[in-house]
Order: structure tokens, then sequence, then C-alpha cells
């Protein structure tokens, strides 16, 4: 132990990471109480309703609102079920969607860890959001939930079949897979229009990743009461519903890095650049959820073998052939990235 | 440095820990969470090394999707918890002479000094590793050096997924399928049959 001094090697850098960890994660929680928020005023508008306008100028504290109320009431736990893995679900499903923010980058230079693989990664941490799904469904020693968690073990890891080949295609025309680079590579032109295919297939599978609606099957309220997380109330309930919209806003900061240009302007002129990174970054992050909140009030709810289907016989394939043009496009035309 | 071997002891404790309930838990499902827990500290571990690129696929495809089927799997069984342990002490020395050899064959390694610093100091400081992210070192020696082994883990892969489609498929008869092209050809000419029907008789 020579020169070791808790003062320089443990407290501070540690306090740093700590800082910075709560940086990233407190905005990213007090965005998720607005998305809520926004996503019911927003289905409100769509069916010409007025949506939550009580609690707060036009209803903007609602979600604080629910968030106490539901915190403060009395935790439920099945009596057979699984108890420690019953109430570590909901911890699992929240954590994995907070830790994906590490390698986010809000702007140059704004990210808590530049890794060489973050889109690895990030790709990791959501397919490891399952887990959540699946024990909660198990633990909780009952048909619906059970049901719930098998049938989004299953789509979940079709889905993420097609999210990691069209993440192939980007890393394609990138040549690295650190976030920051991803970004940078699209300077000149936002991959959203060369892959506009791959855009579309990718916004598809994040909406069947994330559960959200048309795709929300495990959750199915109209035959599975509420799917997964039927048996949860109170805090374990919360977490859950907080895993889920931070898991949304990040398959959308995802999306907006691999396809938007993350915190690049439209156009590299005077009053679009003028307007730091990540005003920019937050504004297609919100763009995107927007569009999460606009298929849920537009479209019905798949059949459960009409999106194995989608998954399977139409992503798969479309996004393979993609990886292949793209490959061969680049050969062809010499503009392979980064040259080794 | 001292945050990162605190994280060192703290991964490499919890892997072997959960290693060890993988195999003493009293409930499978239980038996594979402790898996998954293993394999992620495993992957902590290889982060450390700064083999980043392999520590993510060991997560993406041992826990993202293997370890997902297998846990699909262990929970769909209707298990007998008695039953289940009745052949412990009947399995027992066929266990313990797996794990007598594997001490065996580590302890060889050791002996004949394949782990000595000097080797790993060398394969560390060897200029191919400080120069190029691993990512691209692997896919170098990949696709270069061990291209052919690489196609032909390609085709075992292939012929498994080809045998167990077939062991699986069989002619269940009566099965309703919907054909969606079909369907989406249908219009209001070919799918209505217009009728008159005069008053007082019927089709």
């Amino acid at each position: 132990m020579n020169n070791f001094s808790y003062l320089n090697d443990l407290i501070i850098p540690g306090s740093i990471i700590i800082a910075q960890i709560l940086a990233v994660l407190m905005p990213v929680l007090i965005s998720v109480a607005f998305l809520v928020y926004a996503e019911r005023k927003v289905l409100a508008l769509i069916q010409l309703r007025r949506g939550p306008n009580v609690v707060g100028p036009f209803g903007i504290l609602q979600s604080f609102a629910d968030a106490l109320k539901l915190l403060t009431k009395e935790n439920i736990i099945p009596s057979n079920s699984n108890k420690l893995v019953f109430l570590l679900a909901p911890v699992i499903t929240m954590v994995l969607s907070l830790a994906g923010w590490a390698v986010i980058p809000f702007a140059p230079n704004w990210v808590i860890a530049d890794i060489n693989v973050g889109i690895m990664y990030l790709f990791a941490i959501s397919s490891l959001g399952v887990y959540g799904i699946i024990m909660a469904g198990w633990a909780s020693n009952s048909q619906y939930p059970f049901l719930g968690a098998l049938r989004s073990a299953a789509q979940m890891v079709s889905y993420e079949v097609s999210i990691g080949f069209v993440i192939i295609t980007v890393l394609l025309c990138v040549g690295s897979l650190n976030l920051s680079k991803i970004v940078m590579a699209q300077q000149t032109l936002w991959f959203a229009i060369p892959l506009l295919p791959m855009f579309v297939i990718f916004f598809i599978s994040a909406l069947a990743e994330t559960n959200r609606l048309p795709f929300d099957l495990p959750e199915d309220e109209s035959t599975l009461v509420a799917g997964f997380f039927t048996e949860y109330s109170s805090a374990s309930f919360v977490l859950f519903f907080l895993g889920e919209y931070a898991s949304m806003i990040l398959m959308s900061s995802m999306t907006v890095i691999l396809f938007l240009g993350g915190w690049l302007p439209p156009f590299d002129i005077f009053p679009l650049n003028a307007i730091p990174g990540v005003i920019w970054f937050t504004l297609k992050v919100m763009f995107i959820l927007f569009l999460f909140i606009w298929v849920r009030g537009t479209f019905p709810r798949y059949r459960y073998d009409q999106l194995m289907r989608l998954g399977w016989k139409i992503f798969l394939p479309l996004s393979l052939l993609w990886v292949v043009l793209t490959a061969g496009f680049l050969i062809v035309f010499d503009m392979v990235p980064n040259s080794l | 440095m001292y945050l990162y071997s605190i994280a060192f002891y703290l991964f490499s404790i919890v892997a072997v820990l959960s290693a060890l309930m993988v195999v003493s838990a009293k409930n499978p499902v239980h038996s594979v969470l402790f898996l998954i827990l293993s394999f992620v500290n495993a992957s902590g571990l290889f982060v450390l090394l700064g083999a980043e690129f392999l520590a993510m696929i060991l997560v993406v495809v041992y826990v993202g999707a293997v370890a997902v089927l297998f846990l699909f799997v262990v929970m769909m069984l209707d298990i007998n918890f008695v039953k289940l342990r009745e052949g412990f002490l009947q399995y027992l020395p066929f266990g313990a002479l797996l794990g007598i050899v594997l001490i065996i064959e580590l302890g060889i390694l050791f002996l004949t000094n394949s782990f000595s610093e000097n080797a790993l100091t060398q394969f560390i400081n060897s200029p191919k590793i400080d120069d190029i992210e691993n990512t691209k070192l692997i896919g170098k020696v990949l696709y270069t050096d061990y291209f052919y082994l690489f196609q032909i883990s390609g085709l075992i892969l292939l012929v498994a997924m080809v045998g167990s489609i077939t062991l699986t498929l069989r002619d269940r008869g009566q099965v309703k399928r919907q054909n969606i092209t079909s369907q989406n050809f249908i219009d209001a000419n070919n799918a209505i049959e217009k009728k008159k029907i005069k008053l007082g008789e019927g089709i």
C-alpha cells in the first residue's frame, strides 16, 4: 500500500463518477415524469379530450401527484410468489433502463464513458431488459403474468435480431463502434436519408423492444389484465413504470444517434449551428418520442402471430438484404470508411 | 487504480459465488438466474482486462439470447424437486471426477508457466494490441487467419438449425393458416357476391 491516500485514490475519483451519474440520471428521471404527462396530453388531443388539467398549471404536475399516490400505497406481495425474485424484477428493469445512459453522448464530449464499443454496450443493455419481465412473470406465480412474460421473451428475442442487423448497416457506414464517432460520421448527411428503410425498421423494432403499442402484447390489458405486472402494486409498480418510460427515452436517443445525427444541427449554417448540441439532441429525442405516442394513438394492437410474422418473415430478410446491399455498395464505390 | 482493484474483487467474488450457487441452488430457475449473474460478472472482468468487445459479445450472445431460451425452457418444465434430489449421491462420484480432472489440468497449466508474468506482459505490451482497438484486432485475426474455421463453424450452426427444424416440423393436419398476401389483394368486387332476390323466393 504505497502512496495510498483515501482522498486522492478513492474519494475524489469516486465522487466525480457519482456526480456525473447524478448529472445524467436526474434529468432523465424528471423527463420521464414529463414524458408521461406529454403522452397523456397528446393522446387526449388525438381523442379530442382535455387530458390531465387539474394538478398544477395545465396539469403538468400530474405525474408527480401520481407517483406520490402510488408510493404511499401498500406494497402487496402475493403469498405464493417467489418473494426475492418478485421484488428484484422491477429493480432490474429500472437499473437496466438507466444503465444505458452511461454511454449516450448528449453533445461533443458530454458523455460519462466514451467507450470504444458504445453501440455494443447499448445493444447488450437493451437485450438484458427482457429479464425484468420474465422474472416478474415467473415470480408472480399466476397465469396472466406468466403468459405475458412468455410473450415478451419470444418478442424481444425476435426483434433484437433485426435491430442487430440494422445496427450493422450503420456500423458499415461508420467504421467504428464508438457512439461519438457514429454521430460525427453523419456531419454531411444523416443516416436516416441513405438508410431510410433501416430507419423505419429500427423505429418499429424499437417499439417492439420497449413493449409499446401496437406491440404491447406482454401487457395486453384486453386479454391479460395487465400482463407481467398484474400482481405488482405501489413502489414496485412505479419502478416498472419508470423503467418502461426510461427505456423508451433510451431507445429514442439510440435512434437519434444512429440515424438523426445526434447533437448535430440539420444544416451547418449560422443560426442553426449557434444553438448548443444538447438542445438539438433533446429536440430530436422529443420528436421520436412524439412518434412513439402518435403511433400509440393511431394503430390497433397486433395479433401475436402477426407480430412474429413481421419480425421473422419481413424485418429479418429485409434487414439482412440491406446489410449485403450496403456492404456491396461501399465496396463497389470504394467508400469503405476508415480503411484498415 | 484503487477503484479498479475494488471493481476487480467485486466482480470476481460475485462471479465465483454465483457460480457456486448455480450448482447448489434448490430451484432450477434460481440456478439459471445465478448463471446469468455469473456471466455478467465475467463480462465485467473482461472489461477490466481491456477486452471490451469480448465482454459485450458475452452479454449479447450468452445473457441476451442463450440464457433467455434456457430460462424459458426451465420455467416451462414441471419439476419435481424431490425427484431432482434423488440422483444426487448417484452422480456425485462422476461430478467429483470431472472437478478433479479440471483442477489437475489447471494445475498443469500453472506448473508449465503458461500464465507466468513474462508471457502475460509480453502479450499486453505487444505492438499489435497497443495500436488498434480490440474489435478491429479480433476482426483482422478472425477473418484472415481463421477464415476457413469461421466458415466451417457457420456451416455447423446451419446444420444444427436445419436438424432442429426437421425434428420439430410435422404435419399437424387441420391448422388454419392466414395467407396475408391473398388477404391484402381482396377488394369489394371479389369478396362480395351481389344477388338480386325476388320477393317471396329464397336463393
